[in-house]
């Protein structure tokens, strides 16, 4: 079943126009990577699914429902989460508040989605009482992540989790991202480090200056010349 | 100018619990202003209008209850009605305000909901004349509960409650602190432990993250207006009880006081507010006791451009730590 579905989307930032007629779905359980270069529109993509900013034109379904006009928390109590470009921690709130509000609605952490993050991220458990803000960046990527799950997400977004990471940390959240997809949560992960994570995607769409330009098998991508010059050359 | 000739310690005492009695009122004050500021780096001018609605509230109850001379109940109830009467009313007003004066431009030029804020403040200020006329009303508070109000014998509420050597504390002014640092308490507590309160935290601090975790932050700061204003509501109770007179345009300077023990103590944080308040009205009694009266708005707002000039992010405001 199709979890997300964008049809014809068209985004714009007051008069500028950022997402030309986008469409992309991600099934139940699948791991989607969307690739693109710097301002291609990534973000905005993942802020159009949340309803941070309302498009002009086409629709966006979650669970076959058009939930275009709804706020942010209805779309979020639908079963998504996000970790947000640069995480967007709340840097004066503890580590476990802020895992806290991943559970938002939930109304509170439970036990249980604390310990499965603790048990994934053992290091937070000893740093639950510290502020975010004073973590290192590896830890905040990992409270980010943490707080997204929270909530037991149907579908995790998430916008450039390697960015600004040491590459072996990258490979750790790589691994991370692998283990939630295997636990049955579907994935969209948006990403300029095409290799990596589309070696372990199951598709893949390709954004260019806010359109798409390709849209393919994980496998298909990886071995796709025109891609390989855009993007895996480096 | 009167310089006393020896530190005379009474005289200071008394402007002590004076000043800490009005400190409290502008704190309660300076609460909301420096709430609002920091989740929407809005300045609420409209603040010191919802803190007069909610003495006309008050005064709204006690007339009819019978009014201060001959209450229809018995004080103690009475007073609590005026308090939770005004506080809802300011708390509702507050949330009114919000939703329909700032909201709509909440992604315009920050000047515009300070224009708006102005609009708001002339809009009360003059639903107030309209309803109440231009003169003063009185809370009566020096005979309310009186046995003998005909003779001006003072009621429980001004009559000395106990004095020490010569200084006077009421009633009233034990019940101003204590109802202050309830709230407080309470504020505190709702703002560490609770999930409306930690949504608040968050939402302040980014509020599209906030957004992102699933609060609603329309209603976090709707319920940060409420809040904020439920507190103006009981200072403009505690205003009418202590000085008795309620106006249309006492607002206005109880506003810039609030709004300067905000910015003194560092407008965003909320110890800040409460010790900033404190401070504004010591720094009032005091000047008043020692100087004269028409020294103690000069006094305030000396402090407020001395503090601006030495410490602008106030005495407990942090700059924000950097996000990553
Ligand atoms: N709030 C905004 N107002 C105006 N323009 C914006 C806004 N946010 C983004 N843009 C513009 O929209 C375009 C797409 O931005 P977006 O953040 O979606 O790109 P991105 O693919 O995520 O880039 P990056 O890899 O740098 O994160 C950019 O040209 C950007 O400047
Ligand atoms: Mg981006």
């Amino acid at each position: 079943m199709t979890l997300l579905r964008l049809r014809d989307v068209d985004t714009y930032y007051g008069e500028i126009h950022i997402l030309q007629k986008i469409s992309l779905e991600v099934g139940e359980g699948e791991l989607v990577c969307l690739l693109g270069g710097n301002a291609s529109g990534k973000s905005t993509t993942l802020k159009t699914i949340l309803g941070l900013v309302t498009p002009r034109a086409g629709a966006v379904e979650i669970d076959g429902e058009d939930v275009s006009r709804r706020k942010t928390s209805y779309r979020i109590a639908k079963g998504l989460a996000i970790v947000p470009e640069n995480r967007r921690l709340f840097a004066p709130m503890t580590v476990h508040e802020n895992l806290e509000m991943g559970a938002y609605l939930r109304k509170g952490a439970s036990s249980e989605a604390l310990e499965r993050v603790f048990d994934l991220f053992p290091v937070l458990k000893d740093r639950r009482r510290q502020l975010a803000g004073t973590l290192s960046g590896g830890e905040q990527q990992m409270v980010a992540m943490g707080r997204a799950l929270m909530s037991e997400p149907k579908l995790l977004l998430m916008d450039e989790p390697s960015m600004g990471l040491a590459p072996i940390l990258v490979e750790r959240n790589f691994e991370i991202i692998q283990q939630v997809h295997q636990s049955g949560v579907a994935v969209l992960v948006v990403e300029q480090n095409a290799n990596v994570s589309l070696s372990i995607a199951d598709r893949g769409y390709v954004l260019q200056t806010g359109r798409i330009v390709l849209a393919d098998s994980a496998k298909a991508l990886l071995a796709n010349e025109d891609l390989r010059k855009a993007y895996l050359g480096r | 100018m009167h310089l006393p000739l020896a530190f005379n310690a009474e005289l200071f005492i008394q402007l002590l619990v004076n000043g800490i009695t009005l400190g409290s009122l502008y704190a309660l004050i300076a609460l909301g202003y420096s709430m609002v500021y920091g989740i929407l780096k809005l300045l609420n001018f409209a603040h010191g209008d919802v803190y007069m609605i909610g003495a006309f509230t008050g005064y709204g109850v006690l007339t009819l209850l019978g009014g201060p001379l001959s209450p229809s109940i018995a004080i103690a109830p009475l007073i609590v009605l005026m308090f939770l009467a005004a506080m809802v009313a300011a708390g509702l007003l507050g949330v009114v305000i919000e939703r329909f004066a700032y909201r709509p431009l909440r992604e315009s030029p920050r000047i515009a909901p300070l224009i708006s804020a102005l609009g708001v403040s002339f809009f009360l200020q003059n639903s107030a004349l309209l309803l109440f006329g231009a003169q003063f009303r009185s809370y009566d508070s020096f005979v309310l509960g009186s046995k003998n109000p005909e003779f001006f014998e003072p009621g429980p509420l001004t009559d000395a409650l106990f004095v020490v050597k010569n200084v006077n504390v009421q009633l009233i002014q034990v019940i101003v602190l204590s109802t202050t640092v309830a709230l407080m308490v309470a504020l505190t507590a709702l703002i560490a432990k609770t999930a409306i309160g930690k949504a608040m935290r968050a939402t302040s601090y980014d509020r599209e993250a906030a957004a992102m975790m699933g609060i609603d932050t329309d209603r976090v700061i709707a319920t940060t207006f409420f809040i904020g204003s439920v507190l103006a509501g009981a200072a403009g109770v505690m205003f009418g009880l202590l000085f008795s007179q309620v106006f249309h345009f006492m607002g206005f300077l109880a506003g810039l006081k609030g709004f300067t023990a905000a910015v003194v103590g560092g407008i965003g944080s909320i110890p800040g507010a409460m010790l900033g308040g404190l401070l504004v009205g010591l720094a009032e009694s005091m000047a008043g006791g020692y100087l004269g009266g028409r020294w103690s708005d000069l006094t305030v707002f000396g402090i407020l451009i001395l503090v601006l000039l030495v410490r602008p992010s106030g005495l407990l405001g942090t700059r924000a730590i950097h996000k990553v």
